[in-house]
């Protein structure tokens, strides 16, 4: 109880001086909101990247042929020209490598659809049915061109729902109707369900399936050469074996490419997990970085705390006096004391809090990113004001309760 | 009710000792009305504060009511200047920021009274003052006469056994100055023992026992009753 009206104290000498107490304040209000800030900005980057990596299909990997050939045009010894992958590669992975759900060989390239009085520049993919496992994707009406169709080269397509409300403004159901893909008429046979916007802001909606074969030779034509494809996607069966079989696709790959040891691959093999892990650790290091470098304005704050908790104690040595001769305890000068500096950190923190988390939500309206404030924000944040103010403020609090009595009241 | 023998308090002062007193024995009873008197330095403030418990002796010993006060810690010095203490400063020493009503309650809210009892008290030792009128005033909304008079109440708040005032005219003119001996000497005839320390020899007079300091050492002690 007596406690009680020591909080009453330290708030009404708070309120005593309210420019004061808001501008001491003001470093932790500040502090706090930069790493409110800078942390739901990066988790929400972190997040957008993992729901982006995730979105491609969960246990993927991908085969990619290789980037770069090296300094100096490194050519390829055997058939002296660049081997890039093919459907055979795709072909024996499927029959040579264990715990392999799909292998889905992918040709792609950009292509000018047109259906009745409408047109749309998109992308189209030359696919396998197991595609659609492979990247997690579903047919929302409609169907999939099957096994079959794919090898016939068929010409049908698969449309993203994107593709759908260009071509077919006026909401018509799009599937049985022919469009004309390049100079050449397909058949539209499905529509992909909606997966939305990924990670780095493209639109996962805006795409094309159709036979790789039919891709091939009726779209793409000359822009590919022999039986190579862009990418092989492998979907593993499950994440334990997710490393094995990356290691298993790469070695096979380098039988049949005639890689000799230690020479350079001309494919990339990677899997969704890694490359994952590879990009929230790094936006991880930057949130990390960034908060800590916020969090020093914390420290900063806390000594603009003490600053003030001194100068009110050398201002106030006479009241200190007074109250020790009416019967205060020095631990109870050091609690009034200790706790106003503790309500001024926490108020700052609070406002801060509040700040930090208007702020990044604004950011999220104003420039599109995804913002995440953790639900530990709000204690971790009043926590480490508390901190500060107890930190800080113990050392103008002990003097406080130090003083002598009969001195502190002689004082003018 | 208080008892001091060879009661001594030595400062340091760079290699000097100064002995603000040198030895003092003293005896007060309850209801007694002393005013102790004597040229500044000459040791009054000093035994005012040991009296108190605001300092503490550097030699000699300090009995109230039976208890060794020279043997308290601080908390134990806090509680007895709490309980048993009522001080009045020459500057009245109010806090600025509270009304008459708080500043008279900050006692009690040390000593762990109840807030509606507190508030009541103190509102009722305000109208013992004759401030009722001005219980929601602040300090700075009152004239020097009414500013101690609070302090008076404030220190009688938790109803002490002794008042210690220190030069509680020394800030008042004369017609105020006669008004709150008045009420010093209406407490005492109400039962409050009081202490008050002066070298104002008018102030000193309207005290029935006037002890004379010089030098740390009490010069003489007149118990003759006070001139009305």
């Amino acid at each position: 109880m007596r406690r009680m009206e020591l909080i009453r104290f330290a708030g009404g000498a708070i309120m005593a001086h309210p420019m004061r107490s808001a501008l001491t304040a003001l470093g932790v209000v500040i502090g706090v909101a930069a790493v409110v800030m800078i942390t739901s900005i990066g988790l929400g980057a972190q997040e957008s990247v993992t729901k982006a990596i995730a979105g491609l299909g969960a246990n993927l990997i991908v085969v990619s042929p290789g980037s770069s050939r090296g300094p100096g045009g490194f050519v390829n010894m055997g058939a002296g020209q660049n081997i890039s992958i093919t459907g055979e590669d795709a072909d024996a992975i499927a029959r040579e490598v264990e715990n392999v759900n799909s292998v889905a060989p992918v040709v792609r390239g950009g292509a000018q659809l047109a259906a009745e009085g409408t047109n749309w520049q998109t992308q189209i993919q030359g696919v396998t049915p197991s595609f659609l496992d492979a990247r997690d994707l579903a047919i929302a009406s409609g169907r999939m061109f099957d096994e079959n169709e794919a090898r016939q080269g068929r010409k049908v397509v698969v449309l993203g729902p994107t593709v759908v409300a260009n071509l077919f403004p006026n909401g018509e159901d799009p599937v049985g109707k022919r469009i004309r893909v390049g100079k050449v008429p397909f058949e539209v046979i499905g529509v992909l369900e909606a997966k939305g916007q990924g990670g780095f802001g493209q639109d996962q909606d805006d795409t094309v399936l159709a036979p790789l074969e039919a891709v091939r030779s009726r779209v793409l034509g000359r822009r590919v050469r022999g039986d190579s494809v862009q990418q092989i996607m492998v979907e593993a069966a499950s994440a334990e074996v997710l490393d094995r079989v990356q290691e298993d696709v790469a070695n096979l790959l380098r039988d049949r490419h005639r890689i000799r040891q230690g020479e350079e691959d001309d494919f990339q093999v990677q899997n969704t997990t890694s490359i994952m892990q590879a990009a929230s650790a790094t936006t991880q290091t930057f949130t990390l970085l960034l908060g800590s470098i916020a969090a020093v304005s914390l420290l900063v704050g806390g000594v603009g705390i003490m600053n003030i908790m001194l100068v009110a104690v050398t201002e106030r040595t006479r009241e200190i006096g007074l109250r020790m001769a009416m019967g205060a305890k020095r631990s109870d000068i050091l609690f009034q004391f200790a706790l106003e500096a503790v309500t001024l950190s926490l108020g700052g923190g609070l406002l801060g809090l509040i700040i930090g988390a208007t702020g990044s939500a604004l950011f999220a309206m104003a420039l599109h990113w995804t913002t995440l404030v953790p639900p530990w924000a709000a204690p971790i944040a009043l926590g480490f004001s508390v901190t500060v103010g107890l930190v800080f403020g113990s050392y103008p609090s002990w003097r406080a309760a130090q003083l002598d009595p009969i001195e502190a009241l002689r004082r003018e | 009710m208080i008892e001091v023998k060879g009661l001594k308090k030595v400062y340091v002062m760079g290699d000097e000792q100064v002995a603000a007193l040198a030895g003092v024995d003293l005896k007060i009873e309850r209801g007694e009305h002393i005013a102790i008197t004597g040229p500044s330095g000459s040791g009054k403030s000093t035994l005012m504060n040991i009296l108190g418990g605001l300092d503490r002796q550097t030699a000699g010993s300090y009995t109230f009511e039976g208890e060794d006060v020279g043997s308290f810690n601080d908390d134990q010095l806090a509680a007895f200047r709490n309980q048993r203490i009522g001080f009045i400063f020459q500057s009245f020493q109010l806090l600025p920021r509270l009304t008459a009503l708080q500043n008279v309650e900050l006692p009690m809210i040390y000593g762990g009274v109840a807030p509606a009892e507190r508030r009541e008290r103190a509102a009722k030792m305000l109208e013992r003052v004759g401030l009722a009128a001005r219980t929601g005033h602040r300090p700075n909304q009152l004239s020097g006469g009414q500013q101690q008079r609070v302090a008076i109440a404030r220190a009688m708040a938790n109803q002490p056994d002794l008042l210690l005032a220190d030069e509680p005219t020394g800030a008042l003119d004369s017609n105020t100055g006669r008004e709150v001996l008045q009420l010093f000497r209406d407490l005492n005839a109400e039962g409050i023992t009081l202490v008050l320390v002066t070298h104002d020899l008018d102030v000193a007079a309207q005290a029935r026992r006037r002890v004379t300091f010089k030098d740390g050492l009490i010069v003489s002690d007149d118990k003759g009753s006070a001139a009305a």
